[in-house]
């Protein structure tokens, strides 16, 4: 199983049957691939629609896409609406989770994801709104990039928001920011505490007993 | 009744140096002829408002290749990497706002509204040159309303009227662009007669609709 996969089955285990959730573009698009059809889930993209499923292999509509431009299939009961009513969702706290990818997130629990200064500007897109406005956000990254810890004390790159996300995927823990540090809920597959220090960035809150991931 | 226009008739109307929105996300419900068009006539100096700027060498990207583009306000050019090189190089102003901001200033120009008040981006880059607002205990940011010379939109069906009906995820900020310029030209697939859109089916009533165009793209 790759890093990816692990990521994903990992978050797949965080959704309650019934909500309504909104997956970023990229990685976070991969754990709907591990929820259960009966949990009957209902996916939203911001581009303006609820009850994504499926993949429309030969059957593409080129009016049917989701936020990153990618031909997409609807279930049965799937509404589509205009951008504002879309935000609405998103902003209005109508959306239980939304799950979204990360350049960096610090000890505070504030994410970065939006831009890195000089380098590469792709600019904010829906990040923003979906970090200030869903009941519950999770962000799915790997560990580290190019080496570097992505896990850290304070972020080098300007913030998406304010508020502090739910939790953090990534391949080798899992590690929920709150009030008073991040904590260190879990290991992932084959990992060892060492190994996760060494790759993070910032101090973790440490518990007695850490379990390993069950995916 | 307002019977369509050709592509270049409608294009003609629109001077350099226009404000215009343009809908579409990613280029899906993009008016692609219109876009072409704007292109083929050399338009100059424009101001764009829009989600993106889709991809090099597609919908709204075609705009920013030709150097038709003085400035846009969106709210992502990740996809585009000639919008990227082109504000780099200071050839192009960007603006960028958050898609939900951006989605509600367009709202609040169409609506007639001084503003909205919204909690994205409290306390980040985008709260630069904001007025903070605190209602009830929390904060807020001031985001000024956007309105437009034209509005360039695409809807799947038009009447005679101009009553439009979108289509799916086509819909995105086109029925809000309609309600926020002083003249809207759509391109459509199809034409209807008057009547054949029932009443609970018209996204965007015709009374908005100044012209219609018939779309040359293959959908």
């Amino acid at each position: 199983m790759n890093g990816k996969e692990i990521i994903a089955r990992r978050i797949a285990q965080e959704i309650t049957p019934g909500s309504l959730v909104n997956l970023g573009i990229g990685l976070p698009t991969m754990v709907a691939h591990y929820v259960d059809k009966n949990d009957h889930v209902f996916f939203q993209s911001e581009n303006g629609v609820i009850g994504i499923g499926g993949f429309p292999e030969g059957m593409e509509n080129p009016s049917l896409t989701d936020a990153g431009g990618s031909f997409i299939g609807v279930l049965p009961g799937a509404a589509a609406f205009d951008s504002a009513f879309s935000f609405g969702l998103i902003r209005g706290g109508h959306l239980d989770m939304t799950i979204l990818g990360g350049l960096q997130v610090d000890e505070k629990g504030h994410l970065a994801n939006w831009i890195i200064p000089g380098k590469m500007v792709p600019g904010m897109g829906g990040a923003m709104d979906l970090v200030a406005g869903a009941k519950r956000v999770i962000v799915a990254m790997t560990h580290t990039a190019k080496g570097n810890a992505k896990v850290v004390e304070s972020l080098a790159f300007p913030m998406t928001a304010e508020r502090r996300v739910d939790l953090i995927v990534t391949e080798k823990a899992v590690i929920q920011p709150t009030e008073d540090g991040l904590l260190l809920k879990e290991l992932g597959p084959g990992c060892t505490l060492d190994e996760v220090l060494d790759l993070t960035d910032a101090t973790l809150i440490i518990p007695d007993n850490i379990p390993h991931m069950q995916i | 009744m307002k019977h369509p226009l050709s592509v270049t008739e409608a294009i003609a109307l629109i001077p350099d140096g226009s404000t215009i929105m343009i809908g579409g996300f990613m280029g899906v419900g993009s008016p692609l002829s219109l876009i072409k068009e704007l292109v083929r006539q050399g338009k100059k100096s424009l101001c764009v408002i829009a989600n993106d700027t889709a991809q090099e060498g597609a919908a709204i990207g075609l705009l920013i290749d030709a150097h038709s583009v003085k400035k846009v306000i969106v709210s992502h050019i990740g996809t585009n990497p000639e919008t990227q090189r082109q504000m780099i190089a200071k050839e192009l102003e960007v603006e960028l706002s958050p898609q939900g901001t951006l989605a509600e200033r367009v709202r609040a120009g169409g609506y007639g509204l001084g503003g909205i008040l919204t909690p994205t981006g409290v306390n980040t880059l985008a709260a630069e040159g904001k007025q903070l607002v605190e209602v009830d205990g929390e904060s807020f940011l001031l985001e000024r309303p956007l309105k437009a010379d034209f509005a360039l939109i695409k809807a799947q069906q038009s009447d005679y009227y101009g009553n439009l009906k979108y289509r799916l995820t086509a819909q995105n900020f086109n029925p809000l662009m309609a309600m926020a310029a002083k003249h809207v030209i759509v391109e459509v697939e199809e034409m209807l007669p008057v009547g054949c859109i029932p009443p609970d089916d018209v996204h965007t009533p015709g009374v908005l609709v100044d012209m219609i165009v018939k779309s040359e793209a293959k959908a």
